[in-house]
């Protein structure tokens, strides 16, 4: 294929690396992997819509070590990508695109997000959320 | 200036259609904050591996049409991201197109079947 061999302009690889390539990058697998969760979201609805046994089958699915361990790998994405998306947002208004501030708001974010994350994955798993 | 000859001919520039995929990318995700924000909070307290408690949660007050909207925008969202994704690294023509339409597809089937799974609660709750 002739444009396989075509000269390639420069690339990711010549870049020294910096964190906020990787703040970049996590956006993007952060929403790929919700876009898993929302298959678990719709399941779930529906397994409420069927009945209270095809309910209690999903709730113990959920509630299974492997379970846990998705609903808590969600909740994480969940927190870093609303969270960064807030940054994108305000980038889009070209607001904060200064390098200094940049890098200040993504160590921020990461921050925010760590902070809501053990808030609601505490919440999510108290004793008082109900779990089996 | 950087202009294309037909859009100094034309003297407007760009229709403004080349951007609707990024627009309705933001947008959605402005929709999403207030949205997103409204599911974690009113979730809080819901004891979740309790059936009753649950769906009397989907079926009360406007919980239904707050849950359809965010099934809306997250359903739009996820599949305008995803199929950025698969444009930037799912090489090939037939199976970019291939991944692009099943893509399309299952965002389809998830909003079809979460808002038809919170309007059989909802309107069960309400008879």
């Amino acid at each position: 294929m002739s444009t396989q061999t075509r000269p390639l302009s420069p690339h990711l690889g010549i870049y020294r690396f910096m964190y906020t390539m990787a703040l970049s990058i996590l956006h993007r697998i952060t929403g790929v992997w919700m876009a898993f969760g929302l298959v678990a979201l719709v399941a779930w609805l529906c397994s409420a819509a069927a009945g209270e046994g095809d309910y209690a089958r999903a709730t113990a699915l959920l509630g299974s070590a492997i379970g846990r361990i998705l609903l808590l790998l969600w909740l994480a994405a969940f927190c870093y990508h609303f969270v960064n998306g807030l940054r994108h947002l305000a980038w889009d208004a070209l607001l904060g695109l200064e390098k200094r501030t940049a890098r200040l708001t993504g160590r921020v974010a990461l921050a925010v997000a760590l902070v809501g994350f053990l808030a609601l994955a505490y919440l999510l798993f108290c004793p008082r959320a109900g779990w089996p | 200036m950087l202009r294309s000859p037909l859009a100094v001919v034309l003297g407007r520039g760009s229709a403004g259609d080349g951007v609707a995929h990024w627009w309705a990318q933001r947008v959605s995700a402005l929709a999403l904050v207030p949205l997103t924000l409204w599911f974690v909070v009113s979730l809080i307290g819901v004891p979740l591996n309790d059936y009753a408690a649950v769906t009397i949660w989907i079926g009360a007050g406007w919980n239904p049409v707050w849950l359809t909207l965010l099934l809306l925008a997250v359903c739009w969202h996820s599949r305008l991201g995803v199929q950025v994704v698969i444009e930037d690294y799912v090489h090939g023509p037939a199976l970019k197109l291939a991944s692009l339409l099943l893509n399309n597809a299952a965002h389809a089937v998830l909003l079809a079947a979460g808002v038809y799974a919170v309007l059989r609660i909802a309107l069960r709750s309400a008879t």
